[in-house]
């Protein structure tokens, strides 16, 4: 583990410890400049354009220089706002998403915290961030921003009944709540991650296979509604509420609440992956096995977790592409009487299989 | 209950068949050009901005009065006689001198009324179409070939000649008029 490692060279505890939550940010910070140039991309391929084509080769400091532009610009605070909340708005809905990776295994020799309630923590932490959203929106003092706070933590909020069920249901499976091991239990082969019925044996895994898939898809629905995507993305629709609980916002508070979102949007997709895609696992083995080389490895590990989070990123953004918004009342028939249903069932189900 | 189901494959199966065409267009050429790099290839009778070529140019006026909007101004000199001012391109002999001929871009409509009647087909449309300016005056285009001193000495030559025409006149005139007298 890379935090005994840093202990032993360093020799104290704390130092040991901020240097090792320093490592996701050191991963966040150029993934969220990455994936806003792929979302630009992606999106303009899809809509038959070529996206940014200036900056760099096709685009590629794009980005960078939108984040200097935000840097430079003038932070802007309307008269109106309450200061102190408004402040601190962006820095919690970051904090919230941040916090999440604490317990989100990257390779086999790091994790931020390695602590048995891992994936409940994830699911109790990322609450912040409604918390977060809210303030922001209620602060700004516009009535478009309160709106699209105010729908950001209703939707939010009901979407993560089905996220827990389905957790809950791969929880009954693993008998652990700890994403290290979860991630552990899926390990040397395709067949034993979770979507394919985890480590379990015999008939079991083949009867759970349709029932776990369908969890996958809920969780990753609904995952998508808590991230504020399209087709959930009516906290910020541009269209109608010019763009929901960020309209003040202005300046690095502004980037925030942007590397928020996006940072965001992997811990969600990472989540998804270590609880049933194998998380870090190779679905191939290992190079450095095969070369005899083992220090290789968890940096292949790592390749894998992300190349597997960026897919899931990349498939929030092709379904942005691809489905209108939905208006209030659709997104809460589709969580309370469908997505809930469902995996309240699923979970009943997955928990009979597992008892008999 | 068979509805709900239903329902529920509906939206799945339609969702998938959205994705297989953002999909699709993922990987479709874009539609778009990088603008000031590549332009677009214009079609073959586009109406831009207007070229006069003064060489043919014979100071006819028919483009100027077919204009809607007034936005050709010609003024032209006759030539004296010893000068030859030759023939255009299409053979019709020049006898004007063309002093002024300007196009206001700024009033013009691009309608391309005062292309046709040219006897000469010296006025067309070209394929420039950027040709911003932030001052309106720069949009008054001047087309005339001859200096302003050129243009001075052929005016004073046209009125010296009038003059001279006149006097002429004046003197058959009273010459004339002896003449009659005698023969009376």
């Amino acid at each position: 583990m890379i935090y005994e490692f840093l202990y032993n060279i360093i020799g104290s505890h704390i130092i040991a410890s901020i240097i090792s939550a320093v490592f996701p940010l050191m991963f966040l910070v150029p993934f969220a400049l990455f994936a806003v140039y792929l979302e630009r991309k992606v999106s303009g391929h899809m809509q038959d354009r070529l996206g940014p084509m200036r900056v760099g080769w096709h685009g590629w400091l794009q980005t960078v220089a939108d984040i200097i532009k935000l840097v430079q610009k003038e932070d802007i605070t309307a008269s109106a706002t309450d200061k102190k909340l408004f402040n601190f708005a962006p820095v919690l809905v970051f904090a919230g998403s941040y916090a999440a990776f604490a317990a989100i295994p990257f390779t086999s020799i790091y994790i931020g915290s390695n602590i048995d309630l891992g994936i409940l923590y994830i699911v109790a932490v990322s609450s912040f961030v409604v918390a977060g959203i809210l303030m922001a929106g209620w602060a700004s003092n516009n009535k478009y921003s309160l709106l699209g706070a105010m729908r950001s933590a209703a939707q939010i909020i009901s979407y993560e009944i089905p996220t827990v069920l389905v957790i809950l249901s791969i929880i009954v499976i693993s008998g652990t709540l700890n994403l290290m091991t979860l991630s552990e239990q899926q390990s040397s082969s395709i067949y034993n991650w979770m979507i394919f019925g985890g480590a379990v044996v015999g008939w079991k895994k083949f009867v759970l296979i349709p029932f776990l898939m369908i969890g996958f898809l809920v969780i990753y629905i609904s995952s998508l509604a808590e991230v504020n995507r399209t087709p959930f993305d009516i906290p910020e629709a541009e269209s109608e509420l010019v763009s929901g609980y960020h309209t003040e916002y202005s300046g690095m508070k502004f980037a925030m609440f942007f590397l928020a979102e996006y940072a965001n949007m992997f811990a969600v997709s990472a989540v998804v992956v270590a609880l049933f895609l194998g998380g870090y696992q190779s679905p191939f083995g290992y190079i450095g096995n095969s070369i005899g080389l083992v220090w290789l490895i968890p940096f292949e590990q790592f390749f894998w977790f992300a190349a597997k989070g960026i897919f899931f990123v990349f498939v929030q953004m092709w379904l942005r592409w691809t489905l209108p918004r939905l208006r209030v009342d659709q997104l809460m028939v589709v969580c309370w009487k469908y997505l809930i249903p469902i995996s309240f069932v699923n979970l009943v189900i997955i928990a009979l299989i597992m008892v008999l | 209950m068979r509805d709900y189901f239903k329902n529920i494959f509906n939206a799945l199966f339609t969702i998938f068949i959205g994705m297989k065409i953002t999909f699709k267009h993922l990987f479709v050429p874009a539609v778009t050009i990088q603008y000031p790099e590549e332009k677009p290839n214009l079609p073959e009778r586009t109406r831009n901005r207007l070229y006069v070529n003064m060489d043919d140019c014979i100071g006819c006026d028919q483009c100027a009065r077919a204009c809607p909007v007034n936005c050709i101004t010609i003024e032209t000199v006759k030539s004296v006689p010893p000068e030859d001012l030759g023939k255009t391109s299409n053979g019709k002999k020049k006898m004007l001198h063309v002093t002024q001929f300007d196009i206001d871009f700024a009033k013009c409509c691009y309608c391309q009324l005062c292309v046709f009647p040219c006897p000469t087909e010296c006025i067309y449309m070209t394929d420039i179409y950027e040709f911003a300016e932030i001052r309106r005056d720069n949009l008054i285009y001047s087309f005339v070939t001859l200096t302003k001193e050129e243009i001075a000495e052929k005016k004073d030559n046209f009125t010296k000649f009038e003059a001279e025409k006149a006097a002429k006149a004046a003197k058959a005139k009273t010459a004339q008029a002896k003449n009659s007298e005698i023969n009376k």
